[in-house]
């Protein structure tokens, strides 16, 4: 996934200054950015109820040991807290369930801190010391893949949250790596369910795609789209390139309105959505916007993307049963500051699904051997709260991923797609 | 200043090369004039309303440019001082506006102070205020800047002054993207009127939320107007300021010779904030307008749009008024036709490269004279 900042680039201009341009703008932080979406959302009232919930119940066969490799201190704690709590509340309920296997589940946590030396002394700890042999995590690309790398040669399990580089599974050769998979769709493949959603249930037929070259969170979704978009019958009529520190977008739009799409595809961040979908709605462009999980902020302005559609990872107002019960027991286990029931955000969901997903795994290979539940794994249909997942051939999830709608000056769930 | 030992070239080589390097850069000038020419007519005629739509946008963007083109060109003509934070007051400007609008209101005062007035005349009064306001604070801030930064290094090398210049600018740029400032972030602008949208179609229409003109209509925005409007207002009033009032008389007394301006009883300090006031002011001005027609602000929002004034001042002649209008709509042009006809890409490489060309042929830029000599 992506995390916007502005970059400083204070070196750059310097002597330049007077022939070059200013440094920094938004730049994405691709391989470390993990799911961003911060805690926001309103506490639901409710779930202030006793909680009733688990004593272990007895666990027969010995000890099953997990290991949590969490960003608690670093860049991006609060990631790391989701993280940790999404994993802990499924470890919770295994227990409560009676384990896996008779195995009691014993979670061993450690701050990896989304950077690479930290979480490589952690995973050697847990595997050498606390002798692990399944991990959850990281969340940070960065410190997935040197994870990973000793994951593999250790024949531990490895399954990442959130981290969204393809080398996390995938290594330099271009060959898959043994025992390490992901709970999180790749970017691109946002771009694929996008189109899916366009052509299905938007019913439309042709489509514009605005991309900006330099950004390739950008670049891959819309490569994808287009592909699918195509490959399902549409027909992408007019593909323009801009740059991230473009702010008028006239021009383009200017050919948006000859050419008169039903979609206009505009995977960037939510900063360059509230420019380009302001100025369409401006020149009267009545397409229809679709986009990415960059368009997921509390700054995207709702009104310049009224009747837009982004996909995401999951969202806490999804109907499904399976959803509001993780809403329902994460909020009744954790509570934020002033003692209101949390909303488990994409971290700790995607975190609550890679566990299940292991366990599922162990349950289903019948025992704790790697190399059969690597097995197990590689071929498991598994419904999590972020959707039907199983794995492709590079260890990649194919999955449902969640459509939301702008209206009313709010974003709403709209719908769950299936790939 | 001390820049009367810079100017003189070893006279007879520099002509020379010079000479030749005009000759090369004119041809190529020519045959990538004809190109741009025969890409033009070409697209004309394949698709005149498209051609009109890019034009109507590369105005925008042009008249923009000019505004915040005349404080660099007014500056550099009386203290000879690149001042690259000139972009970053541009930004200030923006911000300004916004905090009186989305955190005070401000837009609104005429509405609570006199309950009853029409509200179109609210929105008029209001947003005339905030304008006001943000020039006021924008020029309070040049004069200070200039004061604090710039005074004490005026007879200090030109170079001195110039590194100055770039540290300031990149203070306004950082320290704005403080969280208690500015912050780091990209903020939605809250306009103080809303921007409406006309289409030419068999008359003037307004655009309506949701229906799409028909076909081949030539759209046009409110806020278009009123930057156009506002920047050509601004361009006669300050060539009234310099050619006919004594304020003016004084300002090109002190760029003419600064030292020889003093000893005939002209206040060259007091000179010199007011020029830095009226750039900063117009500066604002542009920011506010941009910021309403491109209503998404941050902290570095002015790098770009001030480095390409800089460009459309030097283009135009550093140092000339004229010079600095001609050549922002130039550089708006540039703009607009290569994003709408080659590429969005490639828009800063052509808007560049046209400075480039032109500096080749004419170094002192379309209107600008040969530097005299200075005693």
């Amino acid at each position: 996934m992506r995390a916007l900042k502005i970059s400083s680039l204070f070196a750059m201009v310097a002597i330049a200054a007077s022939a070059c341009g200013g440094a920094a703008t938004p730049t994405a932080a691709p391989t470390a950015a993990p799911a961003a979406e911060e805690p926001t959302a309103a506490p639901t009232a409710a779930a202030a109820e006793a909680t009733t919930a688990s004593e272990p119940a007895a666990a027969t066969g010995g000890e099953l040991k997990i290991a949590i490799l969490a960003p608690l201190s670093g860049p991006v704690p609060t990631f790391g807290v989701s993280t940790r709590d999404g994993a802990l509340l499924a470890i919770e309920e295994w227990n409560a369930k009676g384990g896996v296997n008779g195995m009691k589940i014993t979670p061993v946590v450690e701050d990896s801190q989304c950077t690479p030396d930290p979480a490589v002394n952690a995973a050697n700890k847990v595997i050498d010391q606390d002798g692990v042999k399944f991990i959850i995590g990281e969340v940070c690309s960065k410190a997935t893949i040197p994870v990973s790398d000793i994951a593999t040669e250790k024949k531990v399990i490895l399954i990442s949250p959130t981290s969204t580089n393809p080398s996390v599974t995938v290594d330099s050769k271009g060959k898959v790596k043994p025992y390490i998979f992901r709970a999180c769709f790749i970017d691109p493949f946002q771009g694929t369910v996008g189109a899916k959603f366009a052509l299905e249930t938007l019913k439309v037929k042709t489509a514009f795609i605005m991309l900006d070259q330099s950004n390739d969170y950008v670049k891959g979704l819309a490569e994808y789209f287009e592909k699918a978009f195509t490959d399902g019958g549409g027909q992408v009529i007019g593909k323009e390139t801009y740059t991230s520190k473009d702010t008028d977008f006239s021009a383009i739009l200017a050919k948006v309105a000859d050419t008169k799409p039903d979609v206009v595809y505009l995977p960037d961040y939510y900063n360059i959505v509230n420019l380009a979908a302001k100025q369409a709605k401006e020149k009267g462009i009545t397409a229809t916007f679709l986009g990415g999980d960059g368009w997921d902020s509390s700054d995207l302005d709702t009104a310049a993307a009224e009747g837009g559609y982004f996909t995401n990872h999951y969202s806490p107002e999804d109907t499904r049963a399976e959803v509001q019960n993780f809403v329902k027991s994460y909020g009744e286990k954790y509570k934020d500051d002033s003692g209101n029931a949390k909303v488990p955000d994409a971290l700790a969901a995607l975190a609550y699904d890679a566990t299940n997903l292991l366990m599922e795994g162990i349950k289903a290979a019948g025992s704790d051997d790697t190399t059969k539940v690597n097995t197990t794994l590689e071929g498991i249909t598994f419904n999590g709260i972020s959707g039907k997942i199983t794995f492709d051939a590079n260890h990649d999830p194919v999955k449902s991923a969640t459509i939301l709608a702008v209206k009313d000056g709010k974003v709403q769930f709209n719908s769950v797609v299936n790939p | 200043m001390q820049q009367a030992n810079t100017s003189k070239p070893s006279s007879f080589l520099a002509r020379g090369s010079g000479a030749r390097l005009a000759w090369i850069g004119k041809g190529f000038l020519i045959i990538l004039a004809l190109l741009a020419l025969y890409i033009l007519v070409k697209s004309f005629f394949a698709n005149p309303q498209l051609f009109a739509q890019i034009v109507i946008s590369g105005l925008q963007l042009g008249f923009v440019y000019a505004l915040i083109a005349l404080g660099y060109t007014m500056v550099y003509g009386i203290v000879r001082l690149i001042n690259f934070a000139h972009g970053d007051v541009f930004m200030v400007g923006a911000f300004i506006s916004f905090y009186a609008v989305a955190r005070f209101r401000l837009h609104l005062w005429p509405a609570a102070a006199f309950p009853g007035m029409s509200s179109s005349l609210v929105v008029l009064i209001g947003s005339i205020t905030v304008i006001l306001l943000s020039m006021l604070v924008c020029a309070i801030m040049a004069v200070t800047i200039e004061r604090v930064a710039y005074k004490p290094l005026r007879n200090a090398p030109r170079i001195a002054a110039l590194i100055t210049a770039i540290g300031v600018s990149f203070f306004l740029e950082f320290f704005g993207a403080l969280n208690f400032v500015f912050s780091p972030r990209f903020i939605p602008y809250e306009r103080p009127f809303e921007v409406v949208t006309w289409y030419i179609s068999s008359g003037i229409h307004q655009v309506q939320a949701g229906t799409a003109p028909p076909s081949g209509a030539i759209t046009f925005s409110n806020i278009a107007i009123i930057i156009m409007v506002a920047s050509i207002l601004m361009q006669l009033a300050l060539q009234f300021l310099v050619r006919r009032t004594r304020i003016g008389k004084a300002m090109r007394a002190t760029a003419f010779d600064k030292q020889a301006a003093q000893l005939m009883g002209i206040n060259v300090d007091r000179i010199i904030s007011i020029t830095f006031a009226i750039g900063a002011a117009f500066a604002g001005l542009g920011g506010v307008l941009y910021a309403i027609a491109y209503p998404s602000i941050h902290s570095q929002l002015g790098i770009l749009p001030g480095l390409k004034a800089f460009v459309a001042a030097v283009l135009g002649g550093i140092g000339s008024i004229p010079g600095a209008f001609v050549g922002a709509l130039i550089m708006g042009q540039a703009e607009s036709l290569t994003a709408g006809y080659i590429s969005t890409p490639m828009r800063d490489a052509i808007a560049f490269t046209i400075l480039i060309l032109v500096l080749l042929v004419r170094p002192t830029g379309i209107f600008g004279e040969p530097e005299k000599e200075k005693a």
